[in-house]
């Protein structure tokens, strides 16, 4: 099986790259249209800022590619919000592959931005991207923007509020926390996203 | 719910890790991948490894112990120690820190955290407080704390510091008690509180862990989103998963395997 790593420029790619070692699957960096194209599975990690993150994706020329993938795609963290329509960090038109919005979290007493740290995943609607995965179950997060729910929405974490901490619509898939970082639990997403 | 933090501290000073007491005299506690490995089983948040000597010999962190640490574990780690650029940075970053901690350099040189914060956003981007409270009662700022050889008192005030760092881009605050640090005798509850009502970020407290009650006080009564501690985990006076079920047991959300 052929996995590929879109080259966003986020920090986190080495350790993605590493979590999907451990699993098993050597993936490759690129940003090479045809690879990414033939390609069984697209993950688009990414750590930093919306709008750097859209104006790479259009400088290296994929932003057509992408949208036009029909193999399982998954975007992490900030991969996940350049799936989404549009986001308020710098007010960037991202993918519009999922008809979410991007939103930055309200600071209030109690409630620190960025939101750091490991919160809880609760599944609202179940999909083969969450086999496996029990009730009181964290991922470990670190984010200042969020993606709101909506039927967008497969699991949900709560920070004055709940928001999406997993999202699908059709081929396209994103997780807001790193599970290249959320321990086993991680590890149990990324491989059902590798069975998909 | 978001969860407290379990931070166990890894200090490394010639690719291994060491402690010492009151930032002196440091003795080797192990191999850095094998500790960071139990410490992953044991539960574990998040780890922050500390190149000790690496400010005050004005040299960056080693990247070969970040890239192994990285490929090891799947928690979250920080590193610390020298990073004077944002290229520093970026290497620390792409060997597969998640986040890097700057200290003595952001002191040297504020404008690092807008830099830094700039380029890889502020999440990544953590400042590191070493604080000592003067015969005046004031609480300050120290300096190159690595070495007791180098370690500078400042002038700057470490509330101001820290109200300076997060206008500036720090996107946590790990604020080092070194009154308290080393002599298990409990987390700077006073110095944390102030601390936390100045603090809109992630604060995480560190120096002076003696005892599983110590943390609940420092979440409870200090607020601090994280605790930080190293002897008392690398000695096995505090077990993670006892200490864990113990916090749980007192209302603190914590996460257990």
């Amino acid at each position: 099986m052929a996995v590929v790593l879109v080259d966003a420029g986020g920090t986190n790619i080495g350790s993605v790259r590493y979590a999907l070692q451990r699993l098993g699957v050597d993936a490759a960096l690129t940003s090479d249209a045809a690879t990414i194209r033939a390609a069984d599975k697209v993950i688009l990690p990414g750590v930093g800022a919306a709008g750097p993150g859209m104006a790479r994706l259009r400088g290296m020329g994929l932003v057509g590619l992408l949208r036009s993938l029909t193999q399982p795609v998954l975007g992490v963290c900030l991969g996940m919000q350049l799936l989404c329509t549009r986001s308020e960090e710098g007010d960037t038109e991202c993918l519009g592959l999922i008809s979410a919005p991007v939103q930055r979290f309200t600071e209030a007493p109690g409630l620190r931005v960025p939101h750091m740290g490991w919160n809880r995943l609760a599944t609202v609607r179940p999909h083969p991207l969450l086999a496996g995965l029990g009730e009181d179950e964290q991922a470990y997060f670190v984010h200042s923007f969020a993606v709101p729910t909506g039927d967008w929405t497969l699991a949900t974490a709560d920070y004055g509020g709940p928001f999406s901490a997993v999202v699908a619509r059709g081929n396209f898939h994103g997780m807001q926390f790193h599970p290249e970082r959320s321990a086993a639990v991680g590890a149990k997403l990324l491989k059902n996203f590798l069975a998909l | 719910m978001l969860s407290r933090r379990i931070i166990p501290c890894l200090d490394v000073r010639d690719g291994k890790v060491v402690k010492g007491v009151r930032f002196r005299d440091h003795v080797v506690m192990g191999e850095i991948v094998e500790l960071a490995l139990r410490y992953r089983d044991e539960g574990a948040d998040e780890l922050v490894f500390y190149d000790i000597t690496a400010s005050p010999e004005g040299r960056s962190v080693d990247r070969g112990w970040v890239e192994r640490v990285a490929r090891a574990i799947d928690i979250p780690f920080c590193v610390a120690g020298g990073i004077r650029s944002v290229d520093e940075a970026r290497a620390v970053l792409h060997a597969g820190a998640d986040k890097i901690s700057v200290n003595s350099p952001a002191l040297e040189r504020p404008a690092l955290i807008d830099e830094l914060a700039a380029a890889f956003g502020v999440q990544c981007v953590v400042v590191g407080i070493d604080s000592l409270r003067d015969g005046d009662g004031e609480w300050r700022v120290r300096q190159y704390t690595g070495d007791p050889a180098k370690t500078q008192a400042l002038a700057r005030r470490t509330l101001d510091w820290l109200v300076e760092a997060q206008q500036r881009g720090a996107g946590e605050i790990v604020l080092n008690c070194m009154g308290s640090d080393g002599v298990r005798r409990g987390y700077d509850l006073a110095q944390l509180e102030v601390a936390r009502a100045l603090c809109r970020v992630p604060l995480v407290a560190s120096g002076g862990a003696g005892a599983p009650a110590h943390f609940r006080d420092a979440f409870v009564d200090a607020d601090v989103d994280g605790a930080l501690a190293a002897s008392v985990f690398h000695s096995g006076a505090i077990a993670i998963p006892e200490l864990k079920r113990y916090l749980r047991d007192q209302g603190v959300a914590v996460r257990v395997s």
